[in-house]
C-alpha cells in the first residue's frame, strides 16, 4: 500500500542532489583549467527532455545560489516557450530571482544565440549545447575523436573548411581555435555572436547534456575562428537592412515573414536588446573587431 | 504577426499543461487507482523501472498515470525523480544463483537439474484479442480467484543451480576476449568513454530501451551481424538486496524482480598448432522486473560488443549505446520542435548569397547566357 | 653514419609478427622452411630482419607474390602499422640520429605531411571520398602549414594537370572518377608537399593494361622532374623494370635477394627470383 507521506517528499535544493552537484562543479573546474577541452561529467536526468538544454541546466544549477539573478534566453528571446519552462524550472527549486534584464543577471542561461549587451566579469553565461564535438563532421566516433584532440590532429576539419568554402563560399559558421590548443564548438551560436568569445570579460560555460560533456572558455581567453589567410571569416550581414521597429542596424537581425509569405521584414533578434532601445535605454554593445568595422561600414 | 506570434510565454505553456492535463480526465471516469495500475500494468511499470533506472513499482505506476500510458515519458520522470535522490550506498553484488525463481527456461537443454519451469508466460498462447475483458467486472475475479487461488501456494518458489554451471563443468566455456576491460564504473556518476569497459556496457544496456536494443540484437540474429545465439537460461525471480553499512555490517534491504539471460555462443580459437579449437562463451543479460525481450537483447548485445571487429552495428559500441537510450533518443528527436528561427534566418541568407555566387560564376564562365 | 652524406633512409632489422612469437619464431620460419608461420605458435612473420638503405634521388624496387611481406614492409616505414622491433633512420630528421619509429604520433604525423608520400593499391585507403579531390590534396598543403585557399587551389590545380585529371573535376569526389583517375588523384596528393620520399604499393595492380602504360610513365616523369626518391613495390616484374634503378627480392618475410635491377633480371642468383624472371619472359 501507498503511504501518501512517501510521495510529498521535497525536491533538493536547486533540485540535484549535493554529491552529484559538487561533481559537475569540479567537472567545471576542470573544464576552466583546460579551456576548449570536453570534460565527460555524470548528466543526470533532468525533468526536461534531453536535447532541450538539460547540459546548461546541470552547470547553472551546480553553479546557481539563492543571491543569484537568473536569466534564460532562446534563441535571443526570453519569452520563448523553453526559455519560459526552464527559467520557472530553475526559479522555483533554486529559490533565486529571475530577471529579463541582460545588465542584472548573474548567470545567463542560452540557447544558440549571446545577448548583444556586452557581458562583464560579475557575469557567467551559459550555453545549451546540442553537439559538443567540432569534429562529429568528419568523424562520427568519440573514441577517435578524442584522440584526434589529444594529438591535436586538425587535419581533417580544416579540410571540411576548406570543402565548405569550395561549397558554398562561407566559412563563418565555427569552429573556434581556443588558447592555441583545442577545436572547440561554440554551440551553434550565430556568427555574429562567435567574437565575443574572444578575451571576453564573462566567463563562458558549456553544456552538452545528452552527450555528457562540460568545456569552457575562462574570462581572457583567446578564441579564434578557423579561417584562411586568404579567405576570412566574417560575421553575418544582413545587407544594410535595418530593423523594423527600432530602425537598428548593427544588431543581429532576425528575418521576419509577412502573412503573404513573399515579402519579409527585419528585427533585433535580442528581445531585451531591443526593448532596452525603444526605451531609449541604450546598453553597452559589444566592441569585437568585427562590430566596430560594421558600425563604420553602415555610418559611410 | 512575427514579433507577438513567435512568442510562447507564460500563460500559453500554463495553458497547455492544463489542456493536457484536461485530456486526461475530460471524460469525468474514476481515477485509477496506483495500486490498480500496480496490479494490472506489471509488465509497463517493470520496463519503466528498468529504462528509469529505479525500482519502485508505486512510482513507476504514478509515471505510468501521469503521462497517460506513455512508457517512454514515465521512464523520462522516472529518472527525472531518481536525479534528485542522493547515493547513500552501493549495494553488494547480488545473488542470481540465490534467486527464488519464478521461472526459469533453457533452450540449450531439455532436461535440466530442478526442471523447466514456466511460471507465467504468454509465449505458447493464442493471441486473440480477448474480447471478453471489455466485459471484466469485479464478480468475474472473483470467482477466477475463487477457483484458481486453491492451486497455488507462491511460497514454493525454490532455488535453483545455474545451467550454464553445466558447460562450465564440462570445461566449454571461456570469456570470448582475452582482453576485456574489467574495471567498474558507474555510468550514472560518470559518463563512460569508448571504448567502454564491460561494466558500463551492461550498465547501459540495462538502463536502455527495449525496442531500442531489441531492434539492434534482431538485425545481428537476422543476418546484418554474426552472434545467433542459444539461450542457455532465462530465470526471472526476486533477489534479495544487501548493502554494508559504515560499519562493514552487512544489512538486508529488500527483494527486488530482476530477469537474467545467459546466452551461449559457439566460437573458434587457434590453438597451438594454428588449428581452430572450438568452444562456448556467454552472453548477459540482467534487467529490472520481468522483461524477457531486453535481457535476451542485452545478452545478444553483449557478446556482439565484446568483439568490436565482427560484422554489422550491433558490434559497434558507439552506435549501439548512444543510440538506444530511450529518454535520449526521444529527447533529441523531439528537440526538433523547438524554435531554430535565428539559424534557420542566417541559413537563407548565406543560401541566397550561394546561389548568387554561383549564377555570378555561371556568368563569367558564359557570358552569353546572361543575354538571352 | 660511415657511408656519407646521400643517403636518405636507413632500416636496421625491421621485423613484423602477428600473434604471439616463441623465441625462435624467427629462426624457425622464412624462405628455408617455405613457410612465414611459426610452427610452435602459429604467429605470422609478416617480415624479419630487413635492413635497406635508400639514397637522394634513387628509386628502390621490392619484389615478392602476395604475402611475402613487401606491402608490411612500406606500410611500417609510413607508420600506418607498428613495428614489432627494428629502426629507421631519416637523413633531414634530427641529424638522422633518431630512430623515427620510435617518435610520437603526433611527430610521426608531422614528419609524414613533411617528408614522406604514400601511393596505396586501393585509392580508397589514400583518400577520402567525403572530400572533394581538390580537397584531398588541400589536406596535405594544410597539413604542411599552407592555409592559403587561392594558393592551395593553384598548386591543386597544378597536380591534375600534371596528372593529367581534368581540373574541372577539382571540386568533384573521386568516388564518382574511373579506377585511372582515382590513382592519379592520389599521386596528386602523396606529391603535393614535394615529399623526398615517396611509397608506391602496387599502384597499378587494380588498372587496365592500358591505363597502367599511362600511370607508370607518369610516375617515371614525375621521379625525373621532381627527384624524388622512391620505395616501389609490386608483384610485378614489369613495374619493377620500368621504375627502378635497384631491387630487394622478397619471400617468406624475408630479402632473398638485391642488387641492380638490371643484373638481377639479367642474372637472378636466388632460385626463387629465377622462376619471378623467367615467368616474366
Amino acid at each position: 500500500m501507498i503511504e501518501l507521506k512517501k510521495f510529498r517528499r521535497q525536491y533538493n535544493y536547486a533540485f540535484i542532489d549535493e554529491d552529484t552537484k559538487k561533481e559537475i562543479r569540479r567537472k567545471l573546474l576542470k573544464a576552466i583549467c583546460i579551456p576548449g577541452y570536453q570534460v565527460p561529467y555524470s548528466s543526470p536526468e533532468m525533468p526536461v527532455s534531453r536535447g532541450w538544454g538539460t547540459g546548461a541546466l546541470h552547470i547553472s544549477l551546480a553553479i546557481i545560489g539563492k543571491g543569484d539573478t537568473y536569466k534564460v534566453i532562446d534563441q535571443g528571446d526570453d519569452a520563448s516557450v523553453n526559455a519560459c519552462n526552464i527559467r520557472s524550472f530553475v526559479e522555483k527549486t533554486a529559490e533565486c530571482k529571475t530577471t529579463f534584464d541582460t545588465g542584472k543577471a548573474s548567470v545567463i542561461q542560452t540557447r544558440h544565440r549571446v545577448p548583444e549587451e556586452e557581458l562583464t566579469e560579475d557575469q557567467i553565461i551559459v550555453f545549451q549545447v546540442p553537439d559538443p564535438e567540432p569534429l562529429r563532421q568528419v568523424e562520427p566516433y568519440t573514441k577517435i575523436t578524442r584522440q584526434m584532440h589529444a594529438e591535436g590532429d586538425y587535419a581533417k576539419m580544416w579540410v571540411a573548411l576548406y570543402e565548405s568554402y569550395v561549397q558554398t563560399g562561407d566559412i563563418s559558421k565555427g569552429p573556434v581555435l581556443v588558447n592555441d590548443r583545442y577545436i572547440m564548438s561554440p554551440s551553434p551560436i550565430q556568427a555574429w555572436d562567435i567574437p565575443n568569445l574572444n578575451n571576453s570579460r564573462c566567463l563562458n560555460l558549456f553544456g552538452a547534456g545528452r552527450e555528457k560533456r562540460i568545456y569552457a572558455v575562462p574570462p581572457y581567453t583567446k578564441v579564434e575562428p578557423l579561417e584562411f589567410e586568404d579567405v576570412k571569416f566574417n560575421i553575418n550581414d544582413f545587407n544594410g537592412a535595418a530593423c523594423k521597429r527600432s530602425g537598428e542596424k548593427v544588431a543581429f537581425l532576425e528575418e521576419i515573414f509577412n502573412e503573404d509569405g513573399k515579402t519579409s521584414y527585419h528585427m533585433v533578434n535580442d528581445t531585451n536588446y531591443l526593448d532596452k532601445i525603444m526605451d531609449n535605454n541604450r546598453p553597452k554593445q559589444w566592441n569585437n573587431k568585427y562590430l566596430v568595422k560594421k558600425r563604420k561600414e553602415l555610418n559611410n | 504577426m512575427g514579433y507577438v506570434a513567435v512568442r510562447g510565454g507564460v500563460e500559453a505553456i500554463a495553458n497547455a499543461a492544463h489542456l493536457v492535463e484536461f485530456y486526461r480526465l475530460r471524460d469525468n471516469t474514476p481515477p485509477i487507482e496506483i495500486k490498480q495500475l500496480k496490479a494490472q500494468f506489471r509488465l509497463a511499470i517493470d520496463k519503466i523501472m528498468g529504462e528509469g533506472g529505479l525500482y519502485a513499482p508505486e512510482y513507476g505506476a504514478i509515471a505510468l498515470k501521469q503521462n497517460e500510458g506513455d512508457v517512454f515519458e514515465a521512464a523520462f520522470v522516472m529518472r527525472a525523480y531518481r536525479a534528485t535522490l542522493s547515493r547513500k550506498f552501493y549495494s553488494e553484488t547480488i545473488d542470481t544463483e540465490n534467486m527464488f525463481v519464478k521461472r526459469r527456461i533453457s533452450a540449450s537443454f531439455k532436461d535440466i537439474p530442478g526442471g523447466q519451469i514456466l511460471g507465467a508466460t504468454r509465449d505458447y498462447s493464442q493471441r486473440m484479442l480477448n474480447i471478453e475483458l471489455a466485459e471484466e467486472n469485479e464478480t468475474v475475479v472473483r470467482e477466477f480467484l475463487e477457483k484458481f487461488n486453491i492451486d497455488i501456494d507462491l511460497k514454493e518458489i525454490k532455488k535453483y543451480g545455474r545451467i550454464t554451471g553445466i558447460l562450465r563443468h564440462l570445461g566449454f566455456l571461456k570469456p570470448f576476449a582475452k582482453e576485456e576491460d574489467t574495471s567498474l564504473v558507474d555510468v550514472t556518476r560518470d559518463a563512460v568513454k569508448f571504448p567502454a569497459p564491460r561494466s558500463g556496457r551492461l550498465q547501459m544496456l540495462a538502463r536502455a530501451e527495449t525496442g531500442g536494443i531489441m531492434a539492434i540484437g534482431y538485425s545481428s540474429i537476422r543476418g546484418l551481424g554474426g552472434v545467433h545465439p542459444t539461450i542457455g537460461e532465462l530465470r526471472v525471480g526476486l533477489v534479495k538486496i544487501y548493502v554494508k553499512d559504515r560499519t562493514g555490517r552487512k544489512r538486508y534491504l529488500g527483494k527486488v524482480e530482476v530477469t537474467e539471460a545467459e546466452t551461449i555462443n559457439n566460437e573458434l580459437e587457434v590453438g597451438q598448432n594454428g588449428k581452430n579449437v572450438p568452444y562456448m562463451s556467454i552472453g548477459y543479460g540482467l534487467c529490472f522486473g520481468h522483461n524477457e525481450t531486453k535481457a535476451i537483447s542485452m545478452g545478444i548485445l553483449d557478446r556482439a560488443m565484446r568483439d568490436p571487429e565482427g560484422r554489422g552495428v550491433a558490434h559497434d559500441q558507439e552506435y549501439v549505446l548512444y543510440h538506444t537510450d530511450g529518454v535520449e533518443s526521444m529527447g533529441f528527436v523531439n528537440h526538433l520542435k523547438l524554435p531554430h528561427y535565428a539559424g534557420f534566418s542566417a541559413g537563407l541568407s548565406t543560401m541566397r548569397k550561394a546561389v548568387k555566387r554561383k549564377e555570378e560564376e555561371d556568368q563569367k564562365l558564359n557570358p552569353s547566357l546572361a543575354e538571352v | 653514419m660511415e657511408e656519407g652524406k646521400d643517403w636518405l633512409l636507413k632500416v636496421e632489422g625491421l621485423t613484423k609478427i602477428y600473434g604471439n612469437p616463441s623465441e625462435d619464431t624467427v629462426s624457425r620460419t622464412g624462405p628455408l622452411f617455405n613457410s612465414n608461420i611459426c610452427p610452435k605458435t602459429g604467429a605470422v612473420v609478416a617480415c624479419a630482419d630487413i635492413n635497406l638503405t635508400l639514397h637522394s634521388g634513387e628509386v628502390l624496387g621490392i619484389v615478392g607474390e602476395s604475402g611475402s611481406g613487401k606491402s608490411t614492409l612500406v606500410k611500417l616505414l609510413y607508420f600506418d602499422q607498428e613495428s614489432t622491433s627494428g629502426a629507421a633512420y631519416l637523413n633531414d630528421y634530427e641529424d638522422g640520429e633518431q630512430d623515427v619509429l620510435k617518435i610520437s604520433n603526433q611527430q610521426k604525423r608531422h614528419l609524414k605531411n613533411h617528408k614522406m608520400g604514400m601511393v596505396y593499391q586501393n585509392p580508397r585507403d589514400g583518400l577520402n571520398f567525403r572530400f572533394s579531390s581538390g580537397g584531398n590534396i588541400a589536406e596535405k598543403l594544410l597539413m604542411a602549414d599552407n592555409y592559403h585557399v587561392g594558393q592551395i587551389r593553384e598548386k591543386a590545380t597544378a597536380l591534375l594537370t600534371s596528372t593529367e585529371v581534368p581540373v574541372a573535376r577539382m571540386d568533384e569526389s573521386p568516388k564518382n572518377f574511373s579506377g585511372g583517375m582515382q590513382q592519379r588523384v592520389q599521386i596528386s596528393k602523396a606529391i603535393a608537399n614535394n615529399p623526398p620520399l615517396l611509397f608506391l604499393d602496387e599502384v597499378t595492380t587494380g588498372l587496365d593494361v592500358s591505363v597502367q602504360a599511362k600511370v607508370l610513365d607518369m610516375i617515371r616523369r614525375l621521379q625525373k622532374d621532381m627527384g624524388i626518391s622512391m620505395i616501389v613495390v609490386s608483384h610485378d616484374l614489369s613495374v619493377i623494370r620500368m621504375l627502378t634503378d635497384r631491387t630487394m627480392v622478397m619471400k617468406n618475410g624475408r630479402i632473398v635477394e638485391q642488387g641492380l635491377t638490371d643484373q638481377i633480371l639479367q642474372d637472378p642468383q636466388h632460385s626463387y627470383t629465377q622462376l619471378l624472371v623467367s615467368s616474366l619472359l
